[in-house]
This record gives structure tokens, C-alpha cells and sequence, in this order.
């Protein structure tokens, strides 16, 4: 055999594993649609749960979700904004920096469960928030936070000096010149960088576990300190610890594929977002 | 000015609640695991025999749960690396600029579906599978979880390669096919080892990232804290046994500070693989 054919031979192994995942991802996506999309319906999105989650729909469990969302990111977004803008603008090359880095990448990696006890320490039994949307949304606030920092820095950091510099020299002051020749430029960038954080919390389930879920709580929340139920762990719970699981079936698929249809939203927006300001800002 | 110095205090303060709330983490852990120490002393932990709840003698070692942990991650990687650092190659080097477009936005997409619902999708197409395959009684298995697991953790070394194969000076490319390599020798004999210590570092985060998967492996390996290293068997994790039984434990008993243990554990592993593989990304100039 010739160089030239082992050469081609392994060309074709290499980019048959980049297709193979992608078609092992596709194969998911699409096995989830095609059962899910079924049992998919507005009364199943609109209405409560019955009989302990084998009929009905699924609604207090999006409310769940949504509820927890929109406290995650109250909490979230400005600490995580304004900590780049330390991080990009003022922080100067010292030790305290550098300790700020490690907490971010210590935070970056610390497991979600980890986070689920530490909510539970802190939130649930040590603040007495109890199990409620408050504690998940601050565990969750928690885990995305090195997320949100580290998109937010590349992109306040992605704004030309120049901007700066010239802002400054017509007399602003450092805060005028983030807020007017900054800010504006970056935003976009740091939108998108969150929604990505983001969309992962909403898909996750072990912190929630330990701080909000309900198992079973066919009404919506009235306070944010009410327990919700939420999506991830509906379908944890439909999935293995349902008496019937096997009939509930569809119904497991339909929950995966409103929690996926959420997520994959919030992802694949950013990302084309993302696409679209990158054609528009060019320096 | 005075607004100028109050809005750099606030920066400052958003910035120091990183540190801060490391310090919590390790704080609280410790707080809620600390009287394990005292009773029944920490020697409980390094058993053989997870029995929690027990008439006789309750047991808390973790020792079945760290081999459990071991066993999936292990597999698992055996799994990721091959795969991922031939896809970072394919992405970096061989796809042509349209494909590679196409290519990363689809991986970060793996990276966001939900572990839950991949867990989900494991324990009714995968596990069936494997069950037949292999002739097994179950097929919640080690082997299923690490094949999850495998899933999870490609995006991230995929990305983090790829940013390793990126940072290569092109004048290592250049200069090798200068001296009339093929491509596939530039890539794999200058390229890789030149990269390798960024895809060390890739492969360190993905173990970390593998180790603290919870909902995927509690809902796909079978949960059976048993001591084995066969892949087919069901076994136990880490992460699984404290998303299981934190819910029905009471708080404040030493079943429950035996989770916070498992925790503080998991917690101590991944800061350490982190730390190093930073350390290594920057040692080799492969930070961004």
C-alpha cells in the first residue's frame, strides 16, 4: 500500500469519528422529537397534573422552571456583569487578581451536586429560605456565575482600546468611558455568552434536587418561597421512580422534549445571535 | 469623581464574591459533615460496605462509591479521548472553513442538552441495547453510564483540543512541510506533540466534568454499591448516591454528614484537576 493510500485511509477513519458523534447527537435530537413530539399538545403545555403526573399536563412544572430561570438570572447577570467589568477594566496584574481567577476556575468546576449540598447548607437550613424557589435560584445563580464571568470578560475585552482611549482623552471619566464607549459594544457579546450560561441551568437537575423540586404539587407557586415542581426533575421522577413508568412513556418524552425545545431555544438563539454580531462588529 | 471611585468599589465588590463563595462552599461542607469526625471518627469512611441504613450496624464506607466513580470515569475516558482529540484534529486541521462552522456550533449544542434528559434517553434506548447485546439480566451498567458519560464530556475536550491544536505557531507547520512532510505527518508527529500539553489539560477538565455528572449515571448505572471493576456490572457513583439519598435522610444525622463527606470529597478531587490542568495551560502559554 502506497503513503498516498494510508494517507486517504486515514483521512476517511478521522472524519468518519467527527460524523459519527455527530450522527450519535443527531440520532438523540431525533429519537426525542419523533416520540415526543406525539404525546406534544397545548393541553399537555397548559394544564396541571393528574394522578400524580400520569395524565395531564405539565404546566407547574414549566412555571417551575421558568420561575427559577428568572431568579437565576436577577441574581446572576449584574454580579457576573459587573465582575467583568473589575476583571476587564480596573483589575490590575496582582495577587488578588490572580486569586479572583483561581475562585472563578474553582467555581467553574466545582460539580453540580457539590452545589446542591451547598445550597442546601447555606439557603435551605443555615439562611431558612426552606425549600423554595429563592434557595434553588441562588444555588443556580451560583453555578453559572463563572459562566457569565468569563463570556463577559472576553467580551468587554473583545472592544478595541482605541474605543477607550479616545473616551478618555476627551475628558471622561473611567465609569463614563465603560459605560458609553464600552458597555454598548459588548453587550451582545455578554447577552449571548449568558443565555448560554444560562439555558445549561435550566436544564439541570441536581442542584434543584436538593433545594426547590417538588415531587408532586399540581398548583402554581404564589411566592418565592413556595416549593415548585420543575422540569428536569419531573422527568428524573416520570423516568424511575413512576410506579407504571412504561406507560407513562410518552408522556416521559414529551416532558424531555419541552425541557430540550427550552434549553436547545435559549442555546441555539445565542448562538445565531452570536453569528449575527460577529458579522456586525468587525475590528 | 466621587461616583467614578464608587462604581470601581462595586466592580470590586461583584468581583471579590467569586472568592467569597468558594470559601462558603468548602465552609459549609465542612460545617454540615464536621461531628462525623468525632463519631464514628473519619476510619468509617474508608470501609468496604455502603450500608446507610441498616437495622444491625450501619456501614459508610465510600470506598465501594469511589470505585464506582473510578470504574464509569475510567471507561468513559478510554472512550473520550480517542474520540475527541481526532475530532479537535478534524475540526482544527482537516474540515474546510464552511464545515468547521457548521461543526462547532453543533458540538456546543451536545454540550446543552440537559444531562437528565440524556439520562433519560440512556435508560430507554441504551440500556435495552446493551442489555441485548451483551445478555445481561439489566442493562443499567457501568458501560452504559461511561458511554453517557462519553457524550458529556466530548464537548469539552473537543473545544478545549481544538484551542490547543489553534495555539500551535504555524511556523511549526510551515517549517515541516518545508522539510516535505505530508500533512498527516505535520499534524501528527508536529502538530499533536506540540499541542499535547493543552489536550492533557483538555482531557483533565473532561475527567473533572465526568466525575461530578449526577443525573445521567444515577438514572443509567444501576446503583448497586458493590466493589467491582467489571464494566457489565451495575454499580454505584459518587454524585449518584448523594443526589439518591439526600431526600429521604434526615438532616443532621450521620448518614447525612456521610454525604457532605462524599461531597467535600468530590469537591476536593475536581479543585485539584483544575488547578493543575490551569497550571499546565499556563505554564504552556495555552491560556486565552
Amino acid at each position: 500500500m502506497s503513503r498516498r493510500r494510508s494517507e486517504q485511509i486515514t483521512y476517511f477513519l478521522i472524519r468518519g469519528v467527527m460524523y459519527s458523534i455527530v450522527l450519535v447527537i443527531g440520532y438523540i435530537l431525533f429519537d426525542i422529537v419523533r416520540h415526543g413530539l406525539p404525546a406534544l399538545n397545548w393541553a399537555f403545555i397548559s394544564e396541571y397534573p393528574r394522578k400524580s403526573g400520569s395524565e395531564g399536563g405539565i404546566l407547574p412544572a414549566i412555571v417551575g422552571t421558568l420561575s427559577l430561570l428568572a431568579g437565576t438570572i436577577v441574581v446572576a447577570l449584574p454580579l457576573g456583569i459587573c465582575s467583568a467589568i473589575y476583571l476587564s477594566e480596573y483589575a490590575e496584574q496582582n495577587r488578588f487578581t490572580a486569586m479572583i481567577r483561581l475562585a472563578i476556575i474553582t467555581l467553574a468546576g466545582v460539580p453540580s451536586i457539590v452545589y446542591g449540598l451547598f445550597g442546601l447548607g447555606l439557603f435551605v437550613l443555615f439562611l431558612n429560605f426552606g425549600t423554595s424557589i429563592l434557595s434553588g435560584s441562588l444555588t443556580l445563580a451560583c453555578m453559572v456565575l463563572p459562566t457569565i464571568i468569563v463570556s463577559s470578560e472576553e467580551a468587554l475585552r473583545a472592544v478595541p482600546r482605541g474605543y477607550r482611549d479616545a473616551s478618555l482623552a476627551l475628558g471622561a471619566t473611567k465609569w463614563e468611558t465603560i459605560r458609553t464607549n464600552v458597555l454598548p459594544y459588548s453587550l451582545s457579546g455578554i447577552i449571548t455568552g449568558s443565555i448560554l450560561g444560562i439555558g445549561r441551568a435550566a436544564g439541570e437537575t441536581a442542584p434543584i434536587l436538593l433545594t426547590v423540586a417538588a415531587f408532586y404539587l399540581p398548583r402554581l407557586p404564589k411566592s418565592i418561597f413556595d416549593q415548585v415542581m420543575a422540569l428536569p426533575y419531573h422527568l428524573y421522577i416520570l423516568a424511575t421512580q413512576h410506579p407504571e413508568a412504561d406507560k407513562v412513556l410518552p408522556l416521559q418524552y414529551a416532558t424531555a422534549l419541552v425541557l430540550l425545545l427550552l434549553v436547545l431555544g435559549l442555546s441555539l438563539g445565542a448562538i445565531i445571535i452570536r453569528i449575527h454580531f460577529r458579522k456586525k462588529y468587525r475590528w | 469623581m466621587w461616583k467614578d471611585k464608587a462604581m470601581r468599589l462595586l466592580m470590586l465588590s461583584a468581583a471579590s464574591t467569586s472568592i467569597f463563595l468558594v470559601a462558603l462552599i468548602f465552609i459549609f461542607l465542612m460545617k454540615e459533615s464536621a461531628p462525623f469526625v468525632l463519631k464514628p471518627g473519619l476510619g468509617a469512611l474508608i470501609d468496604r460496605q455502603w450500608i446507610p441504613v441498616s437495622f444491625v450496624e450501619e456501614h459508610f464506607g465510600i470506598l465501594p462509591l469511589v470505585t464506582g466513580s473510578a470504574l464509569v470515569t475510567g471507561l468513559s475516558m478510554l472512550f473520550t479521548i480517542p474520540l475527541s482529540v481526532l475530532g479537535a484534529i478534524y475540526i482544527a486541521e482537516i474540515a474546510s472553513p464552511v464545515e468547521r462552522e457548521i461543526l462547532k456550533p453543533f458540538i456546543e449544542l451536545l454540550a446543552s442538552i440537559p444531562s437528565v434528559v440524556l439520562g433519560f434517553f440512556g435508560l430507554v434506548v441504551l440500556a435495552p441495547l446493551i442489555k441485548n447485546l451483551f445478555g445481561l439480566g439489566t442493562g443499567l451498567t457501568a458501560l452504559t453510564g461511561a458511554l453517557l458519560l462519553t457524550l458529556m464530556a466530548i464537548p469539552t475536550v473537543i473545544t478545549l483540543s481544538e484551542d490547543a491544536i489553534m495555539s500551535v505557531p504555524r511556523a511549526y507547520k510551515d517549517a515541516s512541510q518545508a522539510l516535505g512532510a505530508s500533512d498527516l505527518q505535520t499534524i501528527f508527529q508536529v502538530i499533536i506533540p506540540a499541542a499535547l500539553p493543552g489536550i492533557i489539560a483538555a482531557i483533565m477538565l473532561g475527567v473533572g466534568r465526568v466525575i461530578g455528572e449526577t443525573m445521567a449515571v444515577l438514572m443509567v448505572t444501576g446503583n448497586s454499591a458493590i466493589m467491582t471493576w467489571s464494566p457489565l456490572a451495575p454499580v454505584r457513583t459518587m454524585t449518584a448516591t448523594i443526589a439518591a439519598e439526600m431526600g429521604e435522610v434526615s438532616f443532621g444525622s450521620m448518614h447525612y454528614q456521610a454525604l457532605f463527606w462524599i461531597g467535600l470529597v468530590l469537591l476536593a478531587v475536581t479543585f485539584v484537576l483544575n488547578v493543575i490542568a490551569q497550571r499546565v495551560l499556563v505554564r504552556y502559554g495555552m491560556m486565552k
